[in-house]
């Protein structure tokens, strides 16, 4: 499912246009991003919770060329599924997993 | 933040919802996103990044505070891949350092879109 299937399973079930339902999932979106920005971490009964982790300044490698390569100081998202989301979707199992490649991105 | 801080959020910003109405919708949101996942579909919101489902085999694993091994079963489970706009947001840096942090050998051929902000489709 990519956003814009969500947009349009949104306004099916939501029973409002597709434009309204856009903003509706931007705006969650937007917000969630926003709270991160801010070092906030986000909680979502049933699904799940995002955190903010902070990473210390490194040196890392250039896997070509072997090159020591600095790594700056960086904070990164971490979702931790919750157990409602989590015995549902190993409850899946059953099925094969769709919905495309991992490495889409953007 | 809550669910019910974003359904403030949405509330406040886009009008034309009633608080109840803005309340369903984020719930159908969240429900809609657990269902699908839930099928085994993964989900892919870009400029947040993608919820992705793999199963793993069963393996032998360790009790942590005793030592003891144990049997960890074969499982399926979901995790979350952060976008690099989301990455970016995060470090305010563009897209382009993102990219090169992330991925030095490919900066070359992984500029196009680069000056999208976070929220852009």
């Amino acid at each position: 499912m990519t956003k814009s299937e969500l947009i349009e399973a949104i306004a099916a079930r939501g029973e409002l246009t597709k434009a309204r339902a856009e903003l509706v999932v931007s705006c969650i979106f937007d917000t969630m991003v926003e709270a991160m920005q801010r070092g906030e971490g986000i909680e979502i009964r049933g699904f799940g919770s995002f955190s903010i982790r902070p990473y210390k300044p490194y040196s890392g490698r250039n896997p070509r060329t072997g090159q020591p390569v600095p790594v700056a100081a960086k904070r990164l998202p971490f979702f931790k599924v919750g157990k409602e989301l989590r015995e549902l979707v190993d409850g899946s199992r059953d099925r094969a997993i769709s919905g495309g490649d991992d490495e889409d991105d953007g | 933040m809550t669910k019910a801080e974003i359904v403030q959020s949405v509330y406040a910003r886009l009008g034309g919802f009633s608080k109840k109405e803005s309340a369903d919708l984020i719930e159908l949101v969240f429900e809609t996103m657990k269902e699908t996942l839930g099928r085994g579909e993964k989900i892919k919101i870009s400029g947040f990044g993608n919820f992705v489902l793999r199963d793993k085999r069963q393996r032998q694993g360790r009790n942590p505070q005793t030592g003891e091994p144990i049997l960890i079963t074969e499982r399926r489970v979901l995790s979350f891949k952060a976008s690099p706009l989301l990455k970016a947001a995060l470090n305010d840096r563009d897209v382009e350092d993102e990219q090169r942090a992330a991925a030095p050998a490919v900066v070359a051929v992984a500029v196009g879109g680069a000056a999208r902000s976070v929220g852009d489709p």
